[in-house]
C-alpha cells in the first residue's frame, strides 16, 4: 500500500458533532415567516378515477389557503408519475395538497374534501397480470416492450403449474439475451439446479421522511429537502418544479437515509414548491410514516425460474433465467435486468441466457434500493449455489473460489458483436483467502449441525458484488488567502461520510494536514460543480478521482506560482503541510495563503478566471462565481478507466435455528471484502455492517403484505413491514470484517465504493445458514420468517406457493 | 369525506393527579372519554383518527398508580408501573420471575420505558384491519375481513373466534394468568377485583372490547398472590424478530413440584385466541404427574385439541403445541 498521509486513516467526518448532539438541521428543522403546512389527500383505492372534488366545505374552513390539485402540475408522459393524479394507480398515491395555517387545520381540511371516485381493474401480482383475462394495473398497458407500453398476457401457458408455484418459460417476454450456448452448457453439466424463485418487494423506510419546506423570493424557488445527491437533484427537482434550474436554491445538507429513494428530486419537492407558489406563503410538507410507506419507493419484487449447470469440480457450465418483475405502477424499474449483469460476473458461467419482463402493478412505485437487482440475485442464487456446492461435495466458500471473477473479468449482457463487458479490477478469490485466514472458516464450517437442546447451528458464505464506481465528473477547490483549502462537493450528504472521504483525496494530493479543509456541500447556491449521483455506490471511486484531479491542478499551480516568484521550476518544488516549498529547502516557499494572494494577483487559471474547456457548464457557472477568491484547482477527471467499477464482498453467518419453533437467532456475521483502497476505515465498517443489517433484514424479516381482494395493503406499521432494528443484529461479540486493501488499478488512489456490495453479503450469508442449519432447508423465497420455516420442520401444508406475491 | 392517517385530531386532554380526579372525569365523559397510559396503543388510534374520544384522560400524573409495593403476602403493582420498572424489580425478579421475563420481552426498551403493565394488559388486539379502520365486527360492522378468502390472517387466532378472529397481543397478561394474579378495578363508585383470567373478554361475550373494563372504569393495581411465589416457571414468546414484534405465540407457565410429582400447575397461552388462554386439559395432562419427555408431549397435544386455524396460520397449531410442551418440559427459553 502507497504511504498516504490521510488515506486509510480513521478520522472524524465534520457532521458527526452536529448530528450526535441534535444540532444538525434536517428539511423538517427550518422555519419561515408566514409558513404554511401541507397534507395530502391519498387515494384509498388500488386504481380509480376522480370524477370529482368538492373542496368547498374546507375552503370555507378559517386557516385554509390553498389546494394543490392534479390540474396544477405539469404535465407527465405516461408511465411517468406526477406527483399529483386523478387517476390514481396504487393506494396512498396523492390525489391532491392543502396548505393551513397549521397541520391540523390541513388534516381537518383534508377529512372535509369529497373525492368522488370510479374503482377501476387492479393488479397486485404481476402473474394475474400476465394471465389471460386478467386485468392490468394501468389503463394503458401492463409493461413496457422496446419502449412502448404494450399488453402482454400468457396465452399458452400452464396457469396450473404456476399457481402450484412453478415457474413457466414460454410465455413472452420484454427483454431476451443470451450469451455462449445454454443449452449445451446444460447438457454437459454433471448437477442441473432447476428452482422457482421467489424475492419480495420491499418499502425503502429510511427514518427521515421525505419532508420539504419550500418558498418563494424574488421570483426564486428556495427548498429545503431530503435528497441523497445535490447538484444532480438541483436540475431534477426545477425540471419537476417547472423552472429553470437558475431559479431553484436547493437545500440539503443532510438525509437521514434514502437507499436509492432519493437520489433524485421527485414528487415530494415538487408538491410545496407549487403549493407555495400557489399560496404566496412557505410551504412546509411533513411526510408522516404512513406516506413514507407508500410514496416512499420501493424494491421491485421478482418471481422466476433459475437453471444452473456444474460440472463434477464445481465449475458452473450454464446459468439459464426468467424473471417477471413487480414494477409498481410507474417507470421502467430496471432491477431485473441487473440481475443477469450481477449473476455473468459473481459465478463467470460459461454460457447464460437471461429472459424477462416487468409488469406493473398497483402497488407503490419503485425506484433503486440499495444493490438494486444485485441484492435479490445473491439472494436467490447463493442458497442454490451452496445446495450444488453440498450435493458435488464442495465446500462453499471454495465453490466461490471455482466461479470467482478475476482481474478485468466479463459481466454482462452482450453488445451487438457478442462482446461483453467487463470490471476494472476483481480480488474475490484474494478475499476469500484473506477470510479462510482471518475468520478461520474451517472452524466456523465446523460448528455446522452442532446441537444445542433444539437449536441447530448453521452456517452460509456467499459472494456478493455490485457497483462501485463511474467517472468524468469535475472536481472544483479553492485555497483562500486564511490559507485554507475549500473543497466544493455536488455530491450530497446521503450519511454514509463519502462527502467528506473524498474530499481528502484532494489534501492528500496536496499532502496537507485535514484540519486545513472545509468541505462545502448541501446548498446548491454555494457553486458545486457537476457531480454524479449520491448512489450506486458510485461517490467513493468517482469523487476521489475528481478531488484528486482538482488537488493535483491546485498543486502544478502551487508550484508554478512559486517557480514564478521564487526562481526554478515549477518541478523544483514540492507541495505538503500547507505549504509550497523548493525541494530539499522547505523554507523556501509560501504558504497556502501567500500562494492564494498571488494567484488572486496573477488572476488568469490561477485564480479562476480561465478555465479548462472539457469541464461541464455546470462547473464552469460554479468556477466562475468562485473566480477570484484564490488559488482554485479545477479539472475533469481524465483518468484512464479500464471497465465497470465493482466492489465485492463475502460474508460469512452463523445462525441457530429452534426446529420446535422456527426461530432463527442470527450469532455472528463476518465479512470479508475486494473495495480498493481502503480510504476511511470508519466508514467503510459503518458500511459493510449497515448494508448486511439491512441484508439481514430482507432475508429475515422486511415485507409487505396485500389482501388481494381489495388491493389494500395491511401491513402499514414498522412492526407489520418490519425494518431491520439494532437488536436483529447479532451482540454477543462485534461483527467481523476484514479488506484486503488491494487497490484497483484505474482509481488514482485504487478506491472502489462498497454500500450496495455489502448487502447481499449479508442476506445471501444468512439464507445459506438457515439452509444449511436444517440440512435441506431450501425455501427459494424470502424474506425466510419462522412460519415458512415452522411449516418445513412440521411438514406442514403450506398456506402458499414459492411464487406468490406480497404474504 | 375523505380519510387521513397519522395525524392526531384535537381533542381535550385531562391531566388528573389522583384516582379519584381520573375516574371522576372518567365518569363524566363516559363513552366519550379514554384513557392514555403509556400512549404506545393509544397514539396509532388517536393519529389514525379511527377512534374519536371527545376527551383524553392520561394518567402520567397519578404518580399513586406507579408503585410496586408487598400486599398479602404478595406484590400489589399499580397499573401506571413501566414495563422497564416491572421487569427490573427485585422482588418481581425474585419471586415472580415469570413477570418479569414476559415484561422484559415487550416490543423494545423504549417501548418498555414508555408503556406501562396496565397499558400492556388493556391494549386493543392487533389486528390490522380493524386498527386500519376497516369497518369489521370489531367496529361495528357486518363483516370479519381477516376471516374471507384472500384474508391475510397469519397473525390472528387458531382458538376460540367468534365471527371477530383477532387475537390478545399482550405479553404479561399469560403470565399474570399463570400466576393466578388479581386485577384491581376502580369505577361506578367502588373498587371491585377480577382474577386475570376473568379481565379480558372474547367476542363471544362482546365484540367490540377486549376487557370487562366498562366506561368510567379503571385498572388501578395487578396483585400477585402469595401462591405461585418461587414456583417454577417458564415464559417463551414466538415472533418473527428479536425485538418490537407482539407474539405469533406466547405460552407462561408456572408449576409446583413436590418430590419429583407436579403438585399444580397453571399454563396460559397468548396470541392464538380472542384472550389469553388457560390450557386446563394441558395441565390436566401434567398435575399429580412426574415432568417426563411423554407428559409433556401430552401436554402439548391437549393445547391443541379443538384448534380450527385460518388459511395462513396454519403453522401456529405446531408452534402452540411445541411452546406448551417446552414450558412443560421447562427447557431453557
Amino acid at each position: 500500500m502507497a504511504d498516504y498521509k490521510l488515506i486509510g486513516k480513521p478520522y472524524s467526518i465534520a457532521d458527526l458533532v452536529a448530528k450526535v448532539t441534535g444540532r444538525a438541521k434536517y428539511a423538517e428543522d427550518f422555519r419561515a415567516d408566514g409558513m404554511l403546512f401541507a397534507k395530502l389527500l391519498s387515494s384509498p383505492m388500488p386504481h380509480g378515477r376522480v370524477r370529482s372534488i368538492d373542496t368547498s366545505a374546507a375552503e370555507a374552513m378559517p386557516g385554509v389557503e390553498a389546494i394543490l390539485t392534479a390540474d396544477d402540475l405539469p404535465p407527465v408522459d405516461a408511465p411517468g408519475e406526477a406527483g399529483l393524479t386523478n387517476e390514481p394507480m396504487y393506494e396512498g398515491e396523492p390525489i391532491l395538497a392543502v396548505a393551513a395555517v397549521d397541520e391540523t387545520t390541513a388534516a381537518n381540511a383534508i377529512e372535509a374534501i369529497r373525492v368522488d371516485m370510479e374503482p377501476l381493474p387492479f393488479a397486485v401480482d404481476p402473474l394475474d397480470s400476465l394471465r389471460p383475462g386478467g386485468s392490468n394495473a394501468r389503463l394503458d398497458g401492463n409493461t413496457m416492450v422496446n419502449r412502448e407500453l404494450a399488453n402482454v398476457k400468457w396465452d399458452d401457458v400452464d396457469w396450473a403449474a404456476i399457481d402450484r408455484g412453478e415457474m413457466q418459460t414460454n410465455g413472452e417476454v420484454a427483454e431476451e439475451w443470451e450469451v455462449g450456448d445454454v443449452e449445451a452448457g446444460l447438457a454437459e453439466a454433471d448437477l442441473v439446479i432447476d428452482e422457482t424463485v421467489f424475492h419480495q418487494s420491499m418499502g425503502h423506510q429510511p427514518l427521515e421522511s421525505r419532508t420539504s419546506m419550500a418558498y418563494w423570493q424574488n421570483g426564486k424557488c428556495y427548498l429545503h429537502t431530503s435528497t441523497q445527491s445535490t447538484q444532480r437533484t438541483h436540475g431534477a427537482a426545477a425540471r419537476g418544479i417547472g423552472i429553470a434550474p437558475e431559479d431553484l436554491v436547493l437545500v440539503a445538507e443532510y438525509c437521514g437515509g434514502g437507499f436509492g429513494s432519493k437520489i433524485f428530486g421527485s414528487i415530494q419537492m415538487k408538491i410545496p414548491a407549487l403549493l407555495s407558489q400557489k399560496a404566496g406563503k412557505p410551504v412546509m410538507m411533513r411526510i408522516t410514516r404512513q406516506e413514507e410507506h407508500f410514496i416512499g419507493r420501493a424494491r421491485p419484487g421478482l418471481q422466476g425460474r433459475v437453471k444452473i449447470g456444474f460440472r463434477r469440480d464445481g465449475r458452473i457450465t450454464a446459468m439459464d433465467m426468467f424473471f417477471v418483475q413487480d414494477g409498481g405502477p410507474y417507470g421502467m424499474s430496471g432491477d431485473y435486468v441487473v440481475v443477469p449483469d450481477q449473476s455473468t460476473l459473481m459465478y463467470q458461467p460459461l454460457s447464460h441466457r437471461f429472459r424477462g419482463i416487468s409488469v406493473y402493478t398497483n402497488t407503490p412505485p419503485r425506484s433503486p434500493q440499495r444493490a438494486p437487482g444485485g441484492l435479490q440475485a445473491v439472494s436467490m442464487f447463493s442458497p442454490l449455489m451452496q445446495k450444488a456446492a453440498k450435493e458435488l461435495g464442495i465446500d462453499p466458500l471454495e465453490m466461490i473460489r471455482i466461479n470467482a471473477p478475476a482481474g478485468q473479468a466479463k459481466l454482462g449482457r452482450p453488445d451487438e458483436n457478442g462482446e461483453q463487458g467487463n470490471v476494472s479490477s476483481a480480488f474475490v478469490v484474494e478475499a476469500a483467502d484473506l477470510a479462510e485466514q482471518t475468520f478461520d472458516w474451517q472452524a466456523m464450517r465446523a460448528r455446522s449441525g452442532q446441537r444445542n437442546g433444539t437449536r441447530v447451528t448453521g452456517v452460509g458464505v456467499a459472494l456478493s458484488s455490485f457497483n462501485a464506481g463511474a467517472w468524468g465528473m469535475d472536481g472544483l477547490l479553492t485555497i483562500r488567502p486564511d490559507g485554507k483549502v475549500y473543497i466544493q462537493q455536488g455530491i450530497g450528504n446521503l450519511g454514509t461520510g463519502s462527502v467528506f472521504d473524498t474530499g481528502r483525496a484532494a489534501m492528500e494530493a496536496l499532502k496537507t494536514d485535514w484540519d486545513q479543509a472545509e468541505v462545502i456541500w448541501g446548498d446548491t447556491s454555494k457553486h458545486l460543480p457537476w457531480s454524479i449521483v449520491q448512489a450506486g455506490s458510485n461517490t467513493i471511486h468517482t469523487h476521489t478521482r475528481t478531488n484528486y484531479a482538482a488537488g493535483e491542478d491546485a498543486r502544478r499551480k502551487l508550484q508554478e506560482i512559486a517557480a514564478g516568484d521564487l526562481g526554478g521550476s515549477p518541478d523544483d518544488y514540492d507541495v505538503a503541510d500547507g505549504r509550497v516549498f523548493r525541494r530539499g529547502a522547505r523554507s523556501s516557499g509560501l504558504s497556502f495563503a501567500q500562494a492564494a494572494r498571488r494567484a488572486i494577483e496573477l488572476g488568469g487559471r490561477f485564480d479562476g478566471h480561465e478555465l479548462p474547456e472539457d469541464i461541464n457548464a455546470v462547473t464552469t457557472g460554479a468556477a466562475t462565481a468562485l473566480a477570484g477568491l484564490g488559488l482554485m484547482g479545477v479539472a475533469r477527471d481524465n483518468y484512464p478507466t479500464g471497465g465497470r467499477v465493482i466492489s465485492h464482498a463475502i460474508g460469512f453467518a452463523e445462525v441457530e435455528v429452534d426446529v420446535e419453533t422456527g426461530a432463527v437467532v442470527l450469532k455472528d456475521y463476518r465479512v470479508s471484502t475486494d473495495v480498493g483502497t481502503v480510504i476511511n476505515p470508519r466508514g467503510l465498517a459503518a458500511q459493510l455492517h449497515g448494508g448486511g443489517i439491512q441484508g439481514f433484514s430482507a432475508a429475515l424479516a422486511q415485507k409487505w403484505v396485500y389482501d388481494r381482494r381489495w388491493g389494500l395493503q395491511v401491513s402499514k406499521r414498522f412492526y407489520t413491514n418490519r425494518p431491520p432494528t439494532i437488536l436483529d443484529v447479532p451482540h454477543e461479540q462485534p461483527m467481523a470484517w476484514a479488506a484486503q486493501d488491494k487497490p484497483d488499478p484505474f482509481n488514482p488512489m485504487g478506491a472502489k465504493g462498497v454500500g450496495e456490495t455489502a448487502e447481499g453479503a449479508g442476506s445471501g450469508a444468512v439464507l445459506c445458514a438457515i439452509a444449511d442449519a436444517l440440512g435441506d432447508g431450501y425455501f427459494n423465497r424470502t424474506p425466510l420468517q419462522l412460519d415458512l420455516i415452522l411449516t418445513k420442520i412440521e411438514q406442514l401444508p403450506p398456506a402458499f406457493s414459492t411464487l406468490t406475491a406480497h404474504v | 369525506m375523505a380519510v387521513i392517517r397519522d395525524m392526531m385530531p384535537a381533542f381535550q386532554l385531562f391531566q388528573p393527579t389522583t384516582t379519584d380526579e381520573a375516574l371522576g372525569l372518567l365518569d363524566e365523559y363516559r363513552e366519550r372519554a379514554w384513557v392514555l397510559a403509556g400512549g404506545l396503543d393509544s397514539f396509532d388510534w388517536l393519529k389514525d383518527r379511527v377512534k374519536r374520544p371527545a376527551a383524553v384522560v392520561d394518567l402520567g400524573g397519578i404518580e399513586a398508580l406507579r408503585a410496586i409495593r408487598p400486599a398479602a403476602g404478595g406484590l400489589e403493582i399499580g397499573a401506571m408501573t413501566t414495563l422497564r420498572e416491572v421487569g427490573r424489580h427485585a422482588d418481581v425478579r425474585d419471586r415472580y420471575g415469570l413477570l418479569a421475563d414476559a415484561a422484559d420481552l415487550v416490543a423494545s426498551p423504549q417501548i418498555r420505558n414508555q408503556g406501562t403493565l396496565g397499558g400492556n394488559l388493556t391494549q386493543d388486539t392487533r389486528c390490522w384491519y380493524y386498527r386500519d379502520g376497516w369497518n369489521c365486527y370489531r367496529a361495528g360492522g357486518t363483516i370479519c375481513y381477516a376471516d374471507t378468502p384472500t384474508a391475510m390472517n397469519r397473525e390472528h387466532c387458531i382458538i376460540g373466534a367468534s365471527r371477530c378472529v383477532a387475537v390478545n397481543p399482550s405479553d404479561t397478561a399469560p403470565a399474570l394468568v399463570a400466576l393466578d394474579a388479581e386485577m384491581e378495578i376502580q369505577g361506578g363508585g367502588g373498587t371491585r377485583v377480577v382474577a386475570a383470567e376473568d379481565y379480558f373478554v372474547g367476542p363471544d361475550v362482546d365484540i367490540m372490547r377486549m376487557t370487562v373494563l366498562e366506561p368510567g372504569d379503571l385498572l388501578t393495581a395487578v396483585r400477585l398472590p402469595e401462591t405461585w411465589a418461587g414456583a417454577r416457571f417458564y415464559f417463551e414468546k414466538s415472533r418473527d424478530r428479536q425485538v418490537w414484534d407482539f407474539a405469533l405465540a406466547s405460552v407462561a407457565s408456572a408449576v409446583k413440584i413436590v418430590n419429583g410429582t407436579v403438585e399444580d400447575v397453571r399454563i396460559a397461552v397468548n396470541g392464538v385466541a380472542p384472550t389469553p388462554l388457560r390450557l386446563r386439559a394441558s395441565e390436566d395432562a401434567v398435575r399429580g404427574r412426574q415432568l417426563t419427555e411423554e407428559v409433556a408431549a401430552r401436554a402439548g397435544e391437549a393445547a391443541v385439541q379443538g384448534v380450527r386455524p385460518l388459511h395462513h396460520n396454519g403453522f401456529k397449531v405446531a408452534l402452540l403445541r411445541n411452546l406448551v410442551t417446552r414450558a412443560v418440559r421447562g427447557d431453557e427459553a
